[in-house]
């Protein structure tokens, strides 16, 4: 692939806390337009390496590129709201739920119309009778649905997804995964998915990446995982599969 | 009175060291600690301010209010410690609280410019605003440790660090003005005021005494309202970097 395909490319990124090394020389490429799922076990770095696309935190070694320009260079704000990310447990406010579509605009002093709300609830396969009702009462399905459909408000070109089927019933997590799909299409939005699911990440998904203990173990498209000769990926596939 | 009836009061300390060995509570140790401490640093106190009375020096009142400054804030800012650049903070807070209700209080003549005057109002006014700031810092840390994910939230959606804290920022201000509204509700139903008992008991007419004591209380509200949104305002700010980022463990060492 050459650049201009490139949305996202690492160069040997690093993230530190302390002694504490989280991150350790992450170097590889996110591909426009096309879904790309993190997998790896629990305290991997899967949550710290999404943070570092949005700017939510920097890197302290190396430098990442969003469309050729170093996330330093952009205006935080501005990167954030380019970079969508829904947050692993992203809060749900009190409030209705369109008082929760709201807030993305709200925060740039702009409002939101309800043709918006009603469109934007549509896309994640809620009917306009949610608008007004109270967004803490709903269920853990469709709170997850409201939590990516806030994100969306910003219309991002990439949209970064934290794990937003790990807490939910089997049916919930069907709906959510064509959801990316169809968020993927219809759009054309370049996604990065968390899951720690390697079944999941099979069926979903142009390119993985494996990571463990902070370090890109594998990277490539879905087959690097029948392939791989990374003793530690096989185990952690035999152990989910 | 003289120090003959004055000592006749130890009668008080006597009744809990009493009560304190037969109950076996053993506070026997601390009462009589306390007990001198008081006795030791009021006298001084009374010496220090009878002197500053007599010179009437304006060095003199500067110098005593600086030493309340300096106080309030040591005791002050135990309760951020967490926060960068808190001990300035709590200083710059408590000179702008007394600069401003003297300046008012003295440029529009409502109270003589004496050292009788000026001395016990600052000590009311810093104190309040010392227990304010501490009110608000416990609050405000509690706020934001318990709030990470929506301040993180809202950053994450491009809001500004100003944005982010806000609710946390105004909840911890309310939160710690409302003590010093709710017990101007009930002032002088149950207990007379510090003030007021003080005058009453040295001989003063109680209207008159109800009349400082009206003072004190306004003053109190804008010592309140000052302390908390300033300290909220200049703390706030340490919680991110300049990348607009949340530094999760800024309010915790
Ligand atoms: N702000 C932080 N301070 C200290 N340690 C952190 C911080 N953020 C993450 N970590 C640690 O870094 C590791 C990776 O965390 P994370 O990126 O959340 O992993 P994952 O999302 O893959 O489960 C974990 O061991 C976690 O405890
Ligand atoms: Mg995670």
């Amino acid at each position: 692939m050459n650049k201009i395909d490139q949305a996202i490319q690492f160069q040997n990124v690093s993230f530190r806390r302390g002694e504490l090394s989280i991150l350790k020389n992450i170097s590889g490429s996110i591909y426009k337009g096309k879904i790309t799922t993190l997998v790896g076990p629990s305290g991997a770095g899967k949550t710290t390496l999404l943070k570092l696309c949005n700017g939510l935190i920097s890197p302290t070694h190396g430098d990442l590129f969003i469309d050729q320009q170093s996330v330093l260079a952009y205006e935080p704000t501005t990167l954030r709201r380019n970079i969508g990310i829904v947050l692993q447990n992203a809060p749900i406010l009190r409030g209705t739920v369109f008082d929760n579509l709201a807030l993305p605009l709200k925060l740039q002093k702009k409002s939101l119309t309800k043709e918006e709300a009603i469109s934007i609830l549509d896309t994640v396969g809620l009917d306009e009778s949610f608008l007004e009702r109270d967004a803490t009462e709903l269920s853990g399905g469709q709170k997850q649905k409201l939590t990516i459909s806030r994100t969306l408000i910003n219309r991002s070109k990439i949209l970064l997804l934290d794990e937003i089927t790990s807490a939910l019933d089997p049916v919930s997590v069907h709906e959510i995964e064509q959801l990316i799909k169809k968020i993927n299409k219809k759009y054309d939005v370049t996604i990065i998915w968390i899951t720690h699911n390697i079944q999941q990440a099979m069926e979903l998904g142009d390119y993985i990446w494996v990571m463990m203990n902070g370090e890109l173990v594998e990277s490539g498209d879905i087959s690097i995982l029948s392939k791989t000769k990374n003793k530690q990926v096989q185990n952690f596939i035999q152990g989910n599969v | 009175m003289t120090y003959t009836t004055l000592s006749l009061t130890l009668i008080f300390v006597l009744i809990p060291l009493i009560l304190s060995k037969t109950l076996h509570l053993s506070l026997e140790k601390d009462t009589i600690i306390a007990t001198i401490r008081s006795i030791i640093q009021l006298l001084i106190v009374g010496y220090v301010l009878k002197f500053v009375f007599d010179s009437d020096s304006f060095i003199y009142i500067f110098f005593m209010i600086t030493l309340m400054i300096v106080a309030a804030t040591l005791n002050a800012r135990q309760k951020g410690r967490a926060i960068k650049g808190i001990t300035w903070k709590i200083a710059l807070t408590l000179i702008v609280v007394e600069v401003v209700t003297q300046g008012i209080l003295l440029g529009l003549q409502i109270v003589p410019a004496t050292a009788q005057y000026i001395i016990p109002i600052s000590g009311m006014l810093i104190g309040n605003s010392m227990v304010l700031s501490i009110l608000f810092l416990n609050r405000f840390t509690a706020e934001v440790e318990s709030n990470k994910d929506s301040i993180e939230l809202v950053l994450s959606l491009g809001g500004t660090p100003q944005q982010a804290i806000h609710t946390q920022l105004k909840n911890a201000i309310r939160a710690s003005l409302i003590p010093t509204i709710e017990s101007q509700k009930t002032i002088g139903l149950v207990q007379l005021p510090g003030v007021m008992s003080g005058q009453i008991i040295g001989g003063a007419d109680p209207v008159v005494a109800v009349q400082f004591q009206i003072l004190i209380i306004f003053a109190l509200l804008t010592t309140a309202s000052i302390s908390s949104i300033l300290i909220g305002m200049l703390s706030y700010p340490t919680l991110f970097n300049e990348r607009m980022q949340f530094i999760k463990n800024a309010t915790h060492k």
